[in-house]
């Protein structure tokens, strides 16, 4: 299980780093075995960020992520190469990730020489093999060949297969997909699926709704470093609660309906207090704090703090215990 | 009819021959319309629509013709062009974010654009100020830098200013490729308004994504390896396309209404062939379920199956 608990990240700016600016603010959720989850949002909403910390790639400022039950910062030094071998990210150009000047199949032989040194000549190409063939490329096709020889899904692919042969858990696939034309596409996204089946967790970051309603079981919607909405992708397509989900379904252009005339969003009003409004209940939530609407889909409340009373009670002791969050 | 373009060829020089880009392309594009170019990389609907405003180096015209609002185009000579860029033919760039000059104020930059065009400033001022207006935008932009604006409201600033004065014909770039969902969709209605108050008087959107194209245009064009495939009238490329190639592209596109519990979508196997030698016959039959022999002796003409349906295929 990849963990995040209350995940903040604060960057300094400005001249002298005087002030900061939270990219990421009190995130949580998980990521299991076997489980695609998407994590939706628009250009600034920290989504890229997430993945960054989880990589190890930037530090976190609050909180704490956890592999396992085990804290990712452990994992320094003498331990990276462990951390490494569990969680690998694929990014969004796949034509920047190679050298130009070498072979396109080397970025599989660094991992050799990286961390199974030790691992005879021939076993090893037999690993390539079959993680090639796990991602579908034909390896007469790829092994040999420049980056600039291969097509961009080819290429994806080929950082796929990378991250496989190291037999990691988690895959953290940063918009892997935008960079690729729509027929290309669609094989990268099955292949996910694919992965997912033999109990890879994938961490699907990406900006396309339509891509993430495709291929994940959970859907995460972020804006602005909060998380607005969660829960299982059905639920939250079927049904966006919180008035900047809608407003994001509403504006994905589909291929069998035409946008509405004039009607814009707005955002007003809790969506947390107009669905489940029952002002007798006891229970309240602040801004920002999620609220379980019904089983296994949770809402941000937008109102004012402490001022939007929100049916606890009624929903539930897993609602109450949302809340209390 | 305000565009016709006919069998027209654009190849790219390189050092290892040349790349037959657009190779033999006829439409034609009426009054008021918005014409969707959809197409994957290397189709040739970039090199469209460079090839309708400036042609770079390394492009030549090898065959055809363009005639706008009936007078023929002389787009392979760069000098003659000039008389129809901005005022006749106008361009919103790929990359507007880009394409404003970080240092200079914008109505500043404004002023100098139409002045190097021989229109006077104080003319267009008020229409000016008005369009930007409609947009959503405050004329205090015009006293702001680039870099003070964001992505989205740069992109509208550069529509205003690409439309001023009133083109015959607006090429749309993948103008909304680089936004975000939800101003993706105020700039794509934003345009399709700019269209219903005649500041154009046709457009030619050029993207990569069906079902943006979709939300605004009356006629989609579908391209493949500089060839066009399928044209016809929005809904009808949408629900019955009748081309195994567009067939295949709108099978591929995951929509958010749609639960895939177990159904898979799949792609379309395969690459696109080489430009430098295209192969004889169709140019998409190699990855085609239902080529047969006749699609790699002869290539498919472009035939209207249907009243302003256009298909390129033996089997459509």
């Amino acid at each position: 299980m990849l963990r995040l608990e209350n995940v903040t990240k604060r960057y300094g700016v400005g001249a002298f780093g005087g002030r900061t600016f939270t990219a990421v603010r009190d995130v949580s959720f998980e990521v299991a075995p076997g489980e695609v989850v998407s994590l939706i949002g628009e250009s600034g909403s920290g989504k890229s960020t997430i993945g960054k910390m989880i990589l190890r790639l930037t530090p976190i400022s609050e909180g704490r992520i956890t592999l396992d039950g085990a804290d990712i910062r452990g994992f320094a030094r003498g331990r990276r190469k462990e951390y490494y071998r569990r969680v690998q990210g694929v990014f969004q150009d796949p034509f920047s990730c190679y050298n130009p000047i070498f072979k396109a199949d080397r970025v599989l032989w660094m991992i050799k020489e990286e961390y199974f040194p030790r691992v005879p000549r021939a076993e090893w190409d037999e690993r390539v093999e079959s993680a090639l063939r796990a991602v579908r490329l034909d390896p007469g096709a790829v092994l040999g060949r420049y980056p600039h020889q291969l097509s961009g899904g080819q290429l994806q692919r080929l950082l796929v297969a990378r991250a496989l042969l190291l037999d990691i858990r988690y895959l953290v696939a940063d918009e892997i997909t935008s960079m690729l034309d729509a027929s290309t596409r669609i094989d990268v996204l099955n292949l996910l699926a694919d992965l997912k089946t033999r109990g890879l967790g994938v961490l699907f970051i990406t900006h396309d709704l339509a891509l993430g309603n495709y291929i994940a079981a959970k859907t995460v919607v972020l804006r602005r470093g909060e998380v607005v909405e969660m829960g299982d992708t059905e639920k939250v397509f079927a049904d966006p609660r919180h008035p900047y989900a809608r407003h994001l379904l509403a504006s994905v252009p589909q291929l069998h309906a035409r946008w509405d005339g004039e009607q814009e969003e707005r955002y007003g009003g809790c969506p947390v207090h107009e669905d489940a409004a029952a002002p007798e209940a006891d229970g309240r939530a602040g801004p920002g704090r999620l609220v379980e609407v019904e089983p296994g889909h949770l809402v941000a409340c937008t109102g004012p703090e402490g001022g939007c009373r929100v049916a606890l009670a009624r929903g539930g002791p897993a609602a109450a215990a949302a809340g209390g969050r | 009819m305000t565009l016709r373009v006919t069998d027209l060829k654009v190849y790219y020089k390189t050092l290892r021959g040349e790349v037959k880009a657009l190779d033999g392309v006829t439409f034609e594009l009426g009054d008021a319309e918005i014409l969707g170019l959809a197409g994957e990389s290397g189709c040739g609907k970039s090199t469209l629509g460079k090839a309708l405003i400036r042609m770079d180096g390394r492009m030549r015209l090898r065959g055809g013709g363009v005639e706008l609002d009936g007078e023929r185009l002389p787009i392979d000579d760069d000098a003659a062009m000039n008389r129809y860029r901005y005022h006749r033919i106008s361009l919103i760039p790929q990359y507007s974010m880009s394409a404003l000059n970080p240092t200079r104020r914008i109505g500043r930059m404004i002023r100098e654009l139409v002045e190097s065009r021989g229109v006077r400033y104080a003319d267009v001022e008020e229409e000016l100020l008005r369009r930007l207006k409609l947009v959503g935008l405050d004329p205090d932009v015009l006293s702001r830098y680039p870099i003070e604006l964001s992505g989205g409201m740069k992109q509208r600033t550069v529509m205003v200013i690409s439309t001023l004065l009133n083109p015959s014909l607006l090429i749309a770039d993948e103008v909304t490729s680089a936004l975000d969902v939800s101003t993706q969709k105020a700039v794509a209605k934003a345009l399709a308004g700019f269209r219903d108050r005649g500041f154009v008087k046709s457009m030619i959107f050029v993207t990569h994504d069906i079902s943006l194209t979709y939300q605004i245009a009356d006629t989609i064009m579908v391209m493949y390896a500089g060839k066009l495939v399928e044209k016809a009238s929005a809904s009808a490329i949408v629900s019955k396309p009748r081309h195994p190639y567009t067939q295949a592209l709108i099978n591929s596109l995951p929509e958010v209404g749609v639960r895939y519990t177990d159904r898979r979508l799949s792609g379309i196997p395969g690459a696109p062939p080489s430009l430098l030698k295209p192969p004889a016959g169709c140019r998409f039959r190699d990855r085609c379920p239902k080529a047969f022999a006749r699609c790699a002796a002869e290539e498919p003409p472009v035939t209207e199956v249907a009243s302003g349906h256009f298909v390129a295929c033996w089997k459509g």
